[in-house]
C-alpha cells in the first residue's frame, strides 16, 4: 500500500498571517533593541570611560535588550515555520522588504525618530530593491 | 533637526555592519555545504560542525555584526542603520558578479541600483534625531516658571 503525500499550500490568509508574524516579531525586536541601546547611551563613550567590560556590562544588564533579543528569536522561529509551509521565493522578499517599512513606521511612533521625506524615500527604495534582489 | 553626521570611525562601524552579515552568512553556507548531510537523528554532529574553520569564521563574523549593529544603534537612528544592513545584499551581488563571475539578472542589477540609491539618500541626511537635553529642558521649564511668577 502506498501512502500518497500531497503538499497542501496554505490559503491567502494563512500565508498572510505567517508573513505578518515574521514581520511583526522582527519589527518589535528591532525597535526594542534600538530603544535599549538609546537608553544605555553611546557605547563608544562608555567603552572609552569604563573599557570593553563596562560596555558589555551596560548592554547585558538592560532588561529591554533581552526583550528585543527575545522578539528577534521569535521572528527567527516564525520565519522557520513560514518556510516550512511557504516557498522561500515568497517568504524571503516579502518579509525582508515589508520589515523595512514597518520599522520606519514603528521608529516614528515608538522611538520618536524624525522620519522625514528623505528617510521614507530611502525605506521604499530599499524595500523595492530587496524585493528585486530576493525574488 | 540638526545635521548630526557620523565620524569617520562611525562610518567604519556602519561599513562593518554592512559587510560582516553577508560575509558571515556566506562562510556559514560554504561550511555547511562542504559537510556531509546532517541527520536529525544525530544532532550532536551539529556541535562538531561549529569547530570547522568556515563555520567558526562565519560565527565570529556574525558575532562581530551583532556587536557593531548594537554599537551603531547606540549613536544613530534605527531608520539610519537599517539601510546599511540592506547594503550588504549589494556587496554580495557585486562579489558574485566580479569575484565568482556569476550571471546577475537585470532584476538583480535593478535591486542593486535601488538599494544604493536608498542608502545614498539616508547617508546624506542626519544620523540621529536631535532631542532636547533633559537638563536644558529642565532649565527652560524653570525659566518659564520664573516668568509665570
Amino acid at each position: 500500500m502506498t501512502v500518497l503525500s500531497t503538499t497542501v499550500q496554505p490559503g491567502f490568509w494563512a500565508a498572510t498571517g505567517m508573513i505578518a508574524a515574521v514581520v511583526l516579531c522582527s519589527t518589535a525586536g528591532e525597535v526594542l533593541t534600538a530603544s535599549a541601546m538609546k537608553s544605555i547611551g553611546d557605547l563608544d563613550e562608555i567603552r572609552a570611560r569604563s573599557g570593553l567590560k563596562g560596555a558589555i556590562l551596560a548592554v547585558v544588564t538592560c532588561p529591554r535588550f533581552y526583550a528585543g533579543v527575545g522578539f528577534l528569536a521569535l521572528a527567527f522561529f516564525a520565519l522557520l515555520f513560514a518556510l516550512n509551509h511557504l516557498n522561500l521565493g515568497l517568504v524571503a522578499p516579502a518579509s525582508a522588504s515589508l520589515t523595512l517599512v514597518t520599522n520606519a513606521v514603528a521608529a516614528q511612533l515608538f522611538l520618536n525618530e524624525h522620519v522625514d521625506r528623505r528617510r521614507w524615500t530611502a525605506a521604499v527604495l530599499v524595500c523595492i530593491g530587496v524585493y528585486f534582489l530576493a525574488h | 533637526m540638526s545635521h548630526i553626521r557620523p565620524t569617520p570611525r562611525q562610518y567604519l562601524v556602519l561599513g562593518f555592519v554592512a559587510l560582516s552579515a553577508p560575509l558571515g552568512d556566506s562562510c556559514l553556507s560554504r561550511g555547511m555545504t562542504s559537510l556531509p548531510p546532517i541527520s536529525l537523528a544525530h544532532p550532536l554532529s551539529l556541535v562538531s560542525a561549529v569547530f570547522t574553520p568556515w563555520i567558526a569564521a562565519g560565527i565570529a563574523l556574525l558575532i562581530g555584526f551583532f556587536a557593531s549593529y548594537l554599537t551603531a544603534l547606540s549613536w544613530a537612528d534605527l531608520t539610519y542603520v537599517l539601510p546599511a544592513t540592506a547594503f550588504g545584499n549589494v556587496i554580495v551581488e557585486l562579489l558574485s558578479r566580479f569575484w565568482l563571475h556569476e550571471e546577475v539578472s537585470w532584476q538583480r542589477w535593478l535591486g542593486v541600483f535601488l538599494i544604493t540609491a536608498g542608502v545614498g539618500f539616508v547617508a546624506h541626511g542626519p544620523s540621529l534625531t536631535e532631542r532636547p537635553q533633559p537638563e536644558a529642558s529642565a532649565a527652560s521649564s524653570g525659566i518659564a516658571e520664573e516668568q509665570l511668577r
